[in-house]
């Protein structure tokens, strides 16, 4: 760890960004556990699952970033592509 | 007849105004208009209650209902919170067209006519070409060029749609129509087109980020929303809507995610948005309806946040590409907590205006059983967090050291954002008295525990796959290719290889076909050139015996 490293804001340095992962899961945990007690309406069944709403979540996150990334292969070009 | 102060006309006089003062006059008028204008917007009673007489049609320059009040109250106050952003720092012809944009703005939703409709609607095109052009920067001409050319044919289409509907209905009147004939396409043509939806959203993301950081703020306001409130008076309920919508929404978040440029990701997403009202418009119930006006008037507030966010960072740094950008937050704390707000209600996170508005749209697919749309736009809840939510804030704010350490905002600046933050966060605390605006009576609880917990589900685990992908998102020095690629390149090949084959199709004519003229060329030119014998001039005396001859001849012929 390197002293620039500790010097700088708190909000950066890796302490506080392990402490902020670590609460970060814990709230993801919770909004999944507080399901058993509150009951979220299935308008077409499998959305009232356990879960539906995270997993959905992250699997479409997921599918969009793929999707950009392989359409970003074909349609990336240089900044400076238009300049004329 | 006159009963009311037209807002639009308030305003206008105001810009006009603003170009003629300076100093602290001029201040208090950029400031003091747009509250005059509310006040007014509030006074437009229900019904007709201005027409005028034009080339034989009965024109109604104000109608008033709870919808159009409902935009020209967001227009009015979207006006005053951009003027406060930018009167210290634009110029006086930026706040002059700007305030002139807005004015025609408000002209369009008290339109109580086809002719009034498109009047304003072309005055919008040529305010906002002009604040585009306010740039100053050779990009923002050239760009301000394409946006005017696209916004001329989009207004011809929408003219040329006019005029068919009034031969055929004989009135002028704005009711609500459905895409059946040629005419009726012609003007739903001509309306997505300002609504930036495919195949020529590239528009938006090609013009407004080359404004002037005030300038954008206005632009992210007026056109798109002018174009819903249209869609919402003209087709309601027409099915092609709800198609064009999704695919505004995917396109947004798509092109967003693969983008450099800040302001560029916020004007993918202002795409992104317009599409889940279009998508409410196609839905066409009193809910969905009620959902994209209410959506409208949150994403107004939220989206000018952003874009003044943005703004901040680009004023004080000139700089707006992700990858120059990053660590903001420790020297512009202010202006990082505004656009976090803003990114927040974008993403329709519990607690802000995004929530408890874009919910009735999500409802309204729910009510009319439409599973797929549902699940649809659940995905682009997700998405919309995941483009303008998380990335456009860390990237800006957060991400890496870039080394900057600008001032935060100045303090009008500063005012105008915490205000709009505050109206943010008080639409999604307490949604009731904004429901009871809408333009249908409104009985619905955003704030069901279930729904909170399943939309906090969905974006909470966006957000964890943002982090998780975020070595997939590393920005690139890159554009990426949209349909603008067939008239800023295509189009371009295809003139240039036009002019070279007519030139070399000249050139070999030229070569092969003149030397067989070449007998005709030299006779006539024997006959007819300098000392031809038609054209050499004569002394006076032969001039003289011809006519002499010819007389006689005319006498003789004459008696015989």
């Amino acid at each position: 760890m390197s002293v620039e490293r500790e010097n700088d804001h708190w909000l950066v340095r890796p302490r506080t960004i392990r402490w902020l992962w670590i609460a970060f899961s814990a709230v993801l945990a919770l909004v999944v556990i507080l399901q058993f007690g509150i009951k979220v309406k299935g308008y077409f069944g499998i959305d009232g699952w356990l879960g539906f709403g995270a997993v959905f979540g992250f699997l479409c996150c997921v599918g969009m970033v793929l999707m950009a990334k392989g359409l970003g292969q074909f349609l990336k070009r240089e900044e400076n592509f238009y300049d004329d | 007849m006159t009963e009311v102060l037209p807002p639009a006309l308030i305003l206008l006089t105001a810009a006009m105004l603003i170009g003629l003062t300076r100093g602290h006059f001029r201040s208090a008028i950029v400031l003091l208009s747009p509250l005059v204008t509310l006040w007014a917007v509030w006074q437009v009673p229900d019904g007709v209650s201005m027409t005028v007489d034009f080339i034989g049609y009965q024109l109604e320059p104000v109608e008033g209902s709870a919808l159009r009040r409902l935009f020209a109250m967001i227009f009015s106050l979207m006006t005053f919170v951009g003027g406060l952003y930018a009167f210290r720092h634009a110029s006086a012809l930026e706040l002059a067209v700007s305030y002139a944009y807005a004015a025609s703005a408000l002209g369009v939703a008290f339109a109580g006519d086809l002719i009034t409709l498109f009047i304003f609607w072309e005055a919008m095109a040529i305010f906002s070409t002009a604040v585009v052009w306010c740039g100053g920067t050779p990009m923002a001409g050239r760009a301000g060029k394409r946006y005017a050319i696209m916004h001329v044919i989009g207004g011809v289409i929408l003219m040329v749609g006019i005029a068919g509907v009034t031969v055929h209905t004989g009135s002028i009147e704005i009711h609500a129509m459905r895409a059946v004939d040629i005419s009726s396409w012609m003007i739903l043509v001509g309306l997505l087109i300002n609504a930036a939806a495919p195949p020529v959203s590239a528009w938006l993301s090609d013009a407004y980020p080359e404004a002037t950081s005030t300038g954008a703020v206005f632009l992210s306001a007026f056109t798109t929303k002018t174009a819903v409130l249209a869609l919402i008076l003209l087709f309601p309920g027409e099915p092609v809507l709800i198609g064009i919508g999704i695919y505004m929404i995917f396109y947004g978040i798509i092109y967003a995610l693969l983008e450099n440029d800040a302001r560029r990701i916020l004007a993918y997403s202002i795409v992104n948005q317009v599409g889940f009202m279009v998508c409410a418009i196609g839905i066409g119930t009193q809910l969905a309806l009620n959902g994209a006006a209410a959506h409208a008037f949150a994403h107004i507030i939220y989206k000018g946040l952003l874009f003044m966010s943005a703004g901040v960072v680009l004023y004080r740094t000139g700089k707006r590409k992700c990858t120059d950008l990053g660590g903001l937050f420790r020297t512009m704390p202010l202006t990082c907590v505004c656009g976090i707000i803003g990114a927040l209600s974008i993403s329709s996170f519990p607690l802000t205006s995004g929530f408890t508005t874009k919910a009735l749209i999500s409802e309204a697919a729910l009510a009319e059983g439409l599973a797929v749309i549902y699940f649809l736009l659940a995905a682009a809840s997700a998405g919309v967090f995941l483009h303008a939510g998380i990335k456009f804030p860390w990237f800006v704010f957060f991400q890496k050291d870039s080394g900057l350490r600008p001032k935060d905002a100045p303090w009008n600046m500063a005012l105008a954002m915490v205000l709009f933050a505050l109206i943010c966060i008080g639409l999604g605390v307490f949604p009731q008295p904004f429901y009871a605006l809408l333009p249908y009576p409104v009985e619905y609880d955003a704030y069901a525990l279930g729904k909170v917990l399943f939309y906090l589900q969905l974006l909470l685990f966006s957000g964890l796959a943002f982090f998780l992908l975020l070595p997939a998102m590393k920005r690139t020095l890159t554009i990426t290719l949209d349909t603008d690629w067939l008239w800023r390149i295509c189009l371009r090949l295809l003139a240039n290889t036009l002019l070279v084959t007519m030139t070399a199709a000249n050139e070999a004519f030229s070569r092969s076909t003149w030397p067989r003229f070449d007998t005709m060329r030299t006779w006539a030119r024997r006959h007819w050139g300098d000392q031809g014998v038609f054209a050499r001039s004569w002394t006076i005396g032969t001039t003289a015996i011809w006519i002499s001859v010819l007389l006689s001849g005319y006498v003789l012929l004459y008696y015989i």
